[in-house]
């Protein structure tokens, strides 16, 4: 239908505006679930779950930070999306980058400070990809739906890295996780952390942990975007996405295509961790036998922004905006995983994009056209995230 | 390898395998149907949550309920509340055609998160403790049979013979009535079974709940003999039963086989210090825990190529294709 493939056409409307509805459905139903379980302080908690982020420049701060991993694992999950595959094992590759970074930043701690970073943050990077790529070789070659044998890998990459941490040395047994990376490796905080800080009762700054991870983020997913939109190499690993068998036919080969596609999204996700164990504000790997929720994150910022790269920085923004609200619910004794809650139900409704957008056209075109979607519409709309990556560009 | 051990190793894979059992013929009326059904994992939770919080409730109220009847009461609830989870899933997939795998995603989400924040609210702690009084030392007459008698008659649970019931009327259900056949025609070729006037919708919402009512009941049967206390996961099970699904090539017998198999790889991941061959060895529990995940990409590697899904698998019925 549409040919140009400029920002504004992959952001139509539509898609905007069917995320904006998920997402306030997600609010609402957190209003109700916040006035249900405490009546007398639900909207006091829900005006703070609306304007926690903003409150002051600290929490802003906070936001930044949290959205850096985030953003991340959501341009994993967004460029695994674009390809026609479905990366729901960020966590894993997540998880094995952070490794591989505190490994190199703490062992060998011989070579100088920013390239030790580099160094870390490429370990990351490579971690991440070998974790991605399994799952891509096993769907190229045997058949494995990714979406299991992701789910597989996230639980072996967990346990291997629980082992790892201990056998390699870098587990500080006091806090269960592993050893704080020197502070010299750190990324630099480019006098982000006290630009957006807060001034306490007794005078100091109290800065926020965000640093240069989050430029760095928005330059991968401007990069990521080129490489899809602007390149050969991306033509191709899309339209694997499209149509396998079309590409195929085409003469693209679409086994090293998704073998390639999983590989940069682990590494990517990889990065995110990498970045993450380097920002110096103490997150390390803790030895429990918990998912890292990050990858997980990453699933509703890649969908919210279908999987647009560009997208991905305002809905990781916007993911990162609630969890920090979610934090601060804490003070008025409501649990913060009612924000995991929001958040579910906003994956839940941006399934429903076809429901949605009937929705949207029922009240823009009028009465006439009643809330049915036409048969070929309906068929592109409901592979959202799989086959289909790009609304308003498909057949 | 002694008696004694392997009676143990057999004892405690029963309390592994049942829930995958049960979870995976959950699973298999789902995509039988032609839905795929990722929620496996979150629709155990609310199960567990739903059974277990009840349980706590009637042990704290010291109400005088015998230890299986109270059971059974929580296997049912957690039966309601795993199909009640699941139909927003349904409705998602059947109705709106939506992709099957992220309202699924949505559900592993939602389930976690609100069992969490429902037990914060309630105790301002997150587990959930209960009293284990639903252990069977010895089932009278039938444990004292040699042999199979300590296989499958001591150290037990309700559970465990609920869960071959299970089975078998799954197995009957699909191959000897018109409805199994109904649902297997909706999972295979929709347009076919909608021509012969088979509501494929309705077949398919049906399909769902009851993978949601057996993976709310697997949610319970898993925590009751391997925990003290509900945390909110099930620790990927779910997840291991939609590969023992699929290793099972959705069918039921091969599904019990499935089962046992993972169930055994799950035992030895956890009861490796019970064993005294593998404890000697002074490998990290770390290692044994990645044991049945490794398996299952392994197994999927190899059983993958010649796949019998339902070919109507994950697709949405569309009445215009037809």
């Amino acid at each position: 239908m549409k040919n140009e493939r400029s920002f504004l056409s992959s952001f139509n409307g539509m898609g905007v505006l069917s995320s904006v509805i998920a997402v306030l459905i997600g609010l609402f139903a957190g209003l109700i679930i916040l006035l249900l379980s405490n009546p007398s302080q639900g909207f006091a908690g829900f005006i703070i779950v609306l304007t926690g982020g903003f409150s002051d420049l600290f929490n802003l701060g906070q936001v930044l930070y949290y959205a850096t991993p985030i953003i991340m694992t959501g341009l994993s999950v967004g460029f695994a999306g674009k390809t026609g595959l479905f990366n729901i094992g960020a966590s894993g590759q997540f998880t094995f980058g952070m490794y591989a970074a505190i490994l190199v930043a703490v062992r060998l701690s011989h070579l100088p400070g920013p390239i030790l970073c580099i160094a870390a943050l490429l370990a990351g990077l490579a971690a991440g990809a070998l974790w991605g790529f399994v799952p891509g070789l096993l769907k190229a070659l045997c058949n494995v739906h990714e979406v299991i044998a992701c789910i597989m890998m996230n639980y072996i990459g967990m346990y291997l890295v629980n082992y790892l941490i201990v056998v390699t040395e870098i587990y500080d047994r006091n806090k269960n996780m592993t050893t704080s990376v020197p502070s010299r490796v750190n990324l630099p905080t480019l006098g982000l952390d006290t630009l957006f800080s807060a001034a306490t009762t007794g005078g100091a700054v109290r800065p926020s942990s965000v640093g240069s991870g989050i430029l760095i983020a928005v330059i991968t997913c401007i990069f990521i975007y080129i490489i899809l939109e602007k390149t050969k190499f991306g033509y191709e690993l899309k339209s694997c996405g499209y149509n396998r068998e079309a590409a195929h036919y085409a003469g693209i080969n679409e086994k090293k295509g998704i073998m390639l596609s999983m590989a940069i999204a682990g590494g990517l996700a990889g990065l995110g961790g990498a970045m993450l164990a380097l920002a110096g504000a103490g997150r390390g790997i803790k030895v429990v036998d918990v998912l890292v929720p990050e990858g997980f994150m990453g699933i509703p910022v890649a969908l919210l922004a279908f999987n647009n790269p560009l997208g991905i920085i305002f809905t990781g923004f916007l993911i990162a905006y609630l969890s920090q609200s979610g934090f601060l619910l804490q003070r008025l004794a409501f649990a913060p995983e009612i924000i995991e809650i929001i958040i579910a139900i906003i994956i839940y409704f941006s399934a429903l994009a076809l429901l949605l957008q009937g929705v949207i056209q029922y009240f823009m075109r009028g009465k006439k056209q009643k809330m049915k979607v036409t048969a070929e519409e309906s068929n592109g709309e409901s592979n959202r995230g799989d086959k289909v990556p790009e609304r308003g560009e498909s057949q | 390898m002694s008696f004694d051990v392997l009676v143990f190793l057999i004892q405690q894979m029963m309390f592994f395998s049942i829930p995958l059992l049960i979870v995976a013929l959950g699973g298999m009326f789902s995509e039988r149907s032609g839905v795929v059904n990722i929620a496996l994992e979150g629709i155990m939770i609310m199960g567990a949550f739903i059974g277990v919080l009840f349980i706590f409730f009637v042990q704290n109220a010291n109400a005088r309920l015998n230890a299986q009847p109270l059971l059974l009461v929580a296997l049912l609830l957690a039966a309601l509340a795993g199909s009640l989870i699941a139909l927003p899933h349904a409705y998602a997939s059947v109705h709106m055609k939506a992709n099957q795998v992220i309202s699924g995603t949505a559900i592993n989400m939602f389930a976690p998160a609100f069992a969490i924040y429902v037990a914060r609210m309630i105790r301002t702690v997150q587990q959930i403790p209960f009293t284990n009084q639903f252990y069977i030392e010895s089932v009278p007459v039938l444990g004292d049979i040699p042999v199979i008698g300590q296989f499958l008659f001591q150290k037990t649970y309700l559970t465990t013979y609920l869960g071959f019931l299970i089975l078998a009327i799954s197995w009957i259900l699909l191959y000897k009535t018109p409805f199994g056949l109904r649902l297997r025609a909706c999972g295979e070729h929709p347009q076919a079974a909608d021509s012969v006037g088979i509501g494929v919708f309705k077949m398919r919402y049906i399909g769902v709940m009851i993978s949601g009512a057996l993976a709310g009941i697997g949610g319970v049967v898993f925590v009751i003999p391997t925990s003290i206390t509900f945390d909110a996961t099930v620790s990927g099970y779910g997840f291991l039963a939609l590969a023992v699904l699929i290793f099972g090539q959705w069918k039921p017998g091969r599904i019990l086989f499935a089962a046992f198999f993972f169930g055994l790889m799950k035992t030895i991941s956890v009861a490796y210090s019970s064993i005294p061959f593998l404890s000697s060895l002074q490998i990290s529990g770390s290692v044994y825990k990645m044991i049945p995940f490794i398996a299952t990409l392994v197994v999927l590697a190899f059983s993958s190529r010649r796949s019998m899904a339902p070919k109507a698998v994950g697709i949405p019925y569309d009445k215009g294709s037809r």
